[in-house]
């Protein structure tokens, strides 16, 4: 008999309640009857009735809920739509948010095994920190290699790009030249053919990847075995890499085998390699960096010439980052976890304000019979369905989302740009929410249960105490102080932008056009072949109408970061190596005027500049002053490479790094006066043209010059150079619009809140102040007093508020490019738009204050 | 339009069971177990879950209702509740039976149905 009680706990408590005596009574019949085998059919026919019939009767009150629950909410429209789209925006942002930072900072790389993944390149001695100073020699890569004990493989690679000329159009490609142990040690086995093979017939191989197999070669699976033209030398395709691998970033397409020759390992200082190497299984990677700074010690003990200053630089590859974005991405977590607070906090306020509307139905139902359990119920089907309903409005907003969030994936990691949604974050909303929504939710129901029907029913619709009212104002206040937080912050990003975009770049970026032509060798080897080319596209170029100038140039300024070079001054210590670096690029004559970059002294690069004549040099006014020190630099000479120099003139300096890195002092040589062998990567490879016509019918006529000249050179990378200057903050431009979205959201948030809240309050006391606009109070003090008591709410959160982002902002300060964390003009416009928007939030119900009359308010009684 | 009693139609045969058992008097719920298996030979034993869900559904729906009035004291059980039939289930009930009817009438046409005898 006990256990059919115990069974009977199956069914829904209320069911219980009223059938559960009879239901036991029948079956106390029907087992007295019931002897022996006839009793075990009995148990078994019970089982199955109330496995199968309780469920039932869950459904049937489900059901009842739900139609209720529909019709009560369709009456409160305005209170449901409200509930849901709050929930939606909360859930939607964070989950958006936290997919981007879980995709870019945490989810495993797409390697076997990742954690065990690592990358070496050169260091300063001392100290280790983020990225790399330089890059490895194959001398120093071949001795970290052998000297370690604490990988299972290291190999080396790369980076380049080449023409690839066979299939369609000649196309510029991002390779990267790897070491036969690099595709092996990632783990990842191509979907065609195979990697490489430290044999030698594949030091003419290439493996492709996925996009470029489709996109080049129609996904056609005889690829393998064919011949490719990489600048001219012929590529045997051996493999395919499989959809979704990158390495070592995004953008290559292809890997040639990497291999070194005696003489690369002849100088110490020729760094052009990195190293990625897989950790042992057991070794950590602390102990793997220990290792690596053993043996640094050791060799720049052997080798103080050369590796005095060189450390190692050692890092996860998960961790290839710039910790701007890292930090950037924390920040932003922060900001969608003060969003999702924020949610919850209004949701719980707007539950507890409809709670109080409703006390009065849920007392007068309670009092027609219905138990506390079925009212509990009920609420928890309303407060599921409204979080339900806003959850999947979110999920909308998350997958619209996340593609806005794409600039926020560093380039520097093989990863994808497009972050995937990520449902474990949805589902952890969705608690968050649905565990606010649940228990503001059954708090009338508790409350409902609790009090004496007869009271609440006496006291009618001024029901509510004190207690929740001050509940309420806390929530209100705790939303006003997160909106000022993600205000301020916003703010002082989006001084941070403004301050970076006002540096100037020291060239004149708007009507430059720039295009890029890599020359491939061995074709043009020597220096004339290359001198040839470029000035019969120059000449012709310069006669299209609408061309004011134009001039190639080996490196365009913060597209190409790179290119430094040490000189000699005669007559001076020999330059320390690491130090006392400059930037140079080989241009042909106008590329100053081209680019706007101001001429300070002296002359341009000439035509007259070539081979047979003196060797000049431009350099930049940094240059001068490092150099020759108030003095007349030009006409004094310095050494570079082999060549003895003279300055002839000084131009401005240029932010060749990008407008938020110092850059070196520049100097500029003529691409005539190039030295003979030459290394390819210094070729001057990029047309800039200023012009003042249409950047696209310029392209096409651009590219109808090149290929007259040569129809096997690709021309790639158009871009304008304003552009460029564009993409300088595109990356903050990007992060700022997800924050600036969040702020807008959350003070509009507080400013529903602070409506809601004193437009009950009104409702609460519209007794009280009919009566006293009755008795001739003034209606404007009225409004005043309500106005006055939001306000008083707001100040009570902007406090912390302030507090807190001066905390926040100290937190990414790194990210405010030396705006002031505590910068006055951002917080007080900050806290002017908070004080602003709930001033906004308070005038309804003050207006409806003014307008109470003591009829309205019996009427409504 | 269709009346408020043919919404409800085609009833669950549960229901219409409970329905007939009550058609012409009070009984509990034991007694309506009792009933429909007596007319039905046997053949339809109602599960005390089954019964008590159907009767708290017909209940909302206005098919029956409990009722206070109990039989005299000596032949009544306290934890017995009585249900009675309401006009609108009355009414229900003639309709499913005419549907019933009607059905029963279009089989016979075809030769699916003993003729009436």
């Amino acid at each position: 008999m006990r256990i059919y009680r115990l069974l009977l706990y199956l069914y829904p408590a209320s069911f219980r309640a009223d059938y559960g005596d009879e239901m036991a009574a029948i079956f106390q019949v029907q087992l007295r009857a019931a002897r022996g085998v006839a009793r075990l059919a009995l148990w078994f026919a019970v089982l199955h009735e109330v496995i199968m019939n309780a469920p039932a009767v869950h459904w049937d009150i489900l059901k009842q809920d739900l139609r209720y629950t529909f019709r009560t909410l369709n009456r409160a429209r305005g209170f449901a739509l409200t509930a849901i789209l709050v929930t939606a925006l909360g859930v939607g942002a964070n989950t958006a948010a936290f997919s981007v930072a879980d995709f870019v900072l945490l989810r495993p790389l797409p390697f076997a095994d990742p954690d065990a993944l690592v990358r070496a390149c050169e260091g300063p001695r001392t100290g280790a920190g983020w990225g790399c100073m330089n890059e490895l020699s194959p001398a120093n890569y071949r001795d970290f290699k052998a000297m370690s004990s604490s990988f299972e493989a290291m190999g080396a690679f790369t980076g380049g790009a080449a023409n690839l000329v066979g299939f369609g159009e000649p196309r510029r490609l991002a390779i990267t030249p790897v070491t036969p142990d690099v595709l092996r040690l990632l783990g990842v086995t191509p979907a065609l053919g195979r990697g490489f093979d430290a044999r030698e017939d594949d030091r003419r191989t290439a493996v492709i990847s996925y996009g470029l197999w489709q996109s080049q070669f129609g996904a056609d699976p005889s690829v393998l075995g064919r011949t490719v033209r990489l600048d001219g030398v012929p590529h045997t395709i051996i493999g395919v890499m499989p959809h979704g691998f990158y390495f070592p970033t995004r953008e290559v397409q292809l890997w040639t085998a990497l291999t070194f020759e005696d003489e690369d390992y002849a100088d110490r200082t020729n760094t052009y390699i990195h190293a990625v190497a897989r950790l042992k299984p057991g070794v950590t990677f602390e102990e793997a960096r220990a290792d690596l700074e053993v043996i640094a010690a050791r060799l720049a003990r052997d080798f103080p010439e050369t590796n005095a200053e060189t450390g190692i630089s050692f890092f996860r590859m998960r961790e290839n980052m710039s910790p701007r974005f890292r930090l950037m991405l924390m920040a932003l977590g922060g900001a969608s976890l003060c969003l999702l607070l924020l949610t919850c906090a209004n949701l719980a306020n707007l539950l507890l304000a409809r709670a109080a509307a409703r006390e009065r139905e849920l007392a007068v139902r309670a009092a027609l019979g219905a138990g506390k359990e079925r009212l509990m119920r009920q609420l928890v089907t309303e407060s599921l369905i409204l979080t339900l309903l806003g959850g999947a409005a979110g999920l909308f907003v998350a997958v619209v989302g996340v593609p806005l969030f794409a600039s926020l994936v560093p380039d520097t990691l093989p990863i994808a740009t497009e972050p995937v949604l990520d449902l474990r974050v949805i589902a952890v909303a969705a608690l968050f929410t649905t565990l606010t929504a649940l228990g503001f939710g059954l708090f009338p129901a508790i409350r409902a249960g609790r009090r004496t029907t007869f009271d609440a029913r006496r006291e009618g619709v001024r029901a509510g105490g004190g207690a929740k009212q001050r509940l309420r104002a806390v929530l209100v206040t705790v939303e006003v102080a997160m909106s000022v937080v993600l205000l301020i912050t916003s703010g002082l990003l989006i001084r941070a932008v403004w301050q970076v975009q006002a540096i100037d770049p020291g060239f004149r970026p708007e009507n430059v056009l720039a295009l890029n032509m890599a020359l491939p060798r061995p074709k043009y080897d020597k220096p004339l072949q290359r001198v040839q080319f470029y000035d019969r596209v120059l000449a012709r170029v310069r006669a299209l109408p609408g061309v004011h100038s134009a001039a190639f140039t080996s490196g365009l300024p913060m597209v190409t970061t790179g290119l430094v070079t040490a000189i000699e001054i005669p007559g001076r210590e020999k330059p320390v190596r690491r130090r006392d670096v400059v930037s140079h690029r080989w241009v042909t004559p106008q590329y100053f005027r081209t680019m706007g970059i101001a001429l300070r002294r002296g002359r341009d690069v000439e035509d007259g500049d070539r081979g047979d004549r003196a060797w000049v040099a431009v350099v930049s006014a940094s240059f001068a002053e490092r150099y020759w020190p108030g003095q007349d630099p030009i006409g004094r000479t310095f050494r570079h490479l082999d060549d003895t120099r003279t300055v002839v003139g000084v131009v401005g300096d240029i932010k060749v790094r990008g407008l938020e890195r110092t850059s070196e002092p520049q100097m500029y040589l003529p691409a005539a006066q190039a030295p003979d062998p030459f290394p390819g990567g210094f070729d001057p490879k990029d047309l800039v043209i200023r012009h003042s016509g249409q950047a696209s019918a310029l392209v096409s006529a651009v590219r109808q010059i090149v290929r007259a000249i040569d129809a096997e050179q690709p021309i790639a990378d158009v871009r304008a150079m304003d552009d460029v200057i564009a993409g300088e903050t595109a990356s903050r431009r990007g992060q700022l619009q997800v924050l600036g979205v969040f702020a807008v959201v959350a003070i509009l948030l507080s400013a529903v809140g602070i409506y809601g809240l004193l437009a009950y309050t009104v409702s609460q006391r519209s007794q009280e102040i009919g009566v006293r606009l009755a008795l001739g109070a003034d209606p404007a003090r009225v409004g005043r007093m309500i106005v006055a008591d939001g306000m008083r709410l707001a100040l009570f959160g902007i406090a912390p508020g302030v507090l807190g982002a001066y905390a926040a902002a100290r937190g990414i300060s790194a990210l405010l490019f030396g705006v002031a964390p505590g910068d006055p003009a951002t917080f007080a416009t900050a806290v002017g738009v908070a004080l602003l928007t709930v001033l906004a939030g308070t005038l309804v119900p003050a207006w409806r204050a003014m307008r109470l009359t003591p009829m309205s308010v019996l009427r409504a009684e | 339009m269709k009346t408020e009693a043919e919404s409800l139609l085609p009833l669950p045969p549960v229901t219409f069971h409970i329905l007939v058992a009550l058609a012409d008097e009070d009984r509990h719920g034991y007694a309506v177990i009792k009933d429909v298996a007596a007319r039905t030979g046997g053949t339809l034993k109602l599960s005390p879950g089954t019964l008590y869900r159907s009767i708290e559904r017909m209940v909302q729906q206005g098919l029956i209702r409990e009722i206070s009035s109990r039989p005299a004291r000596e032949i009544d059980d306290e934890r017995r509740r009585y249900y009675r039939i309401t006009p609108f289930g009355r009414e229900v009930a003639m309709a499913e039976s005419r549907r019933l009817a009607q059905m029963l009438d279009l089989a016979r046409a075809k030769g699916l149905a003993p003729r009436k005898v």
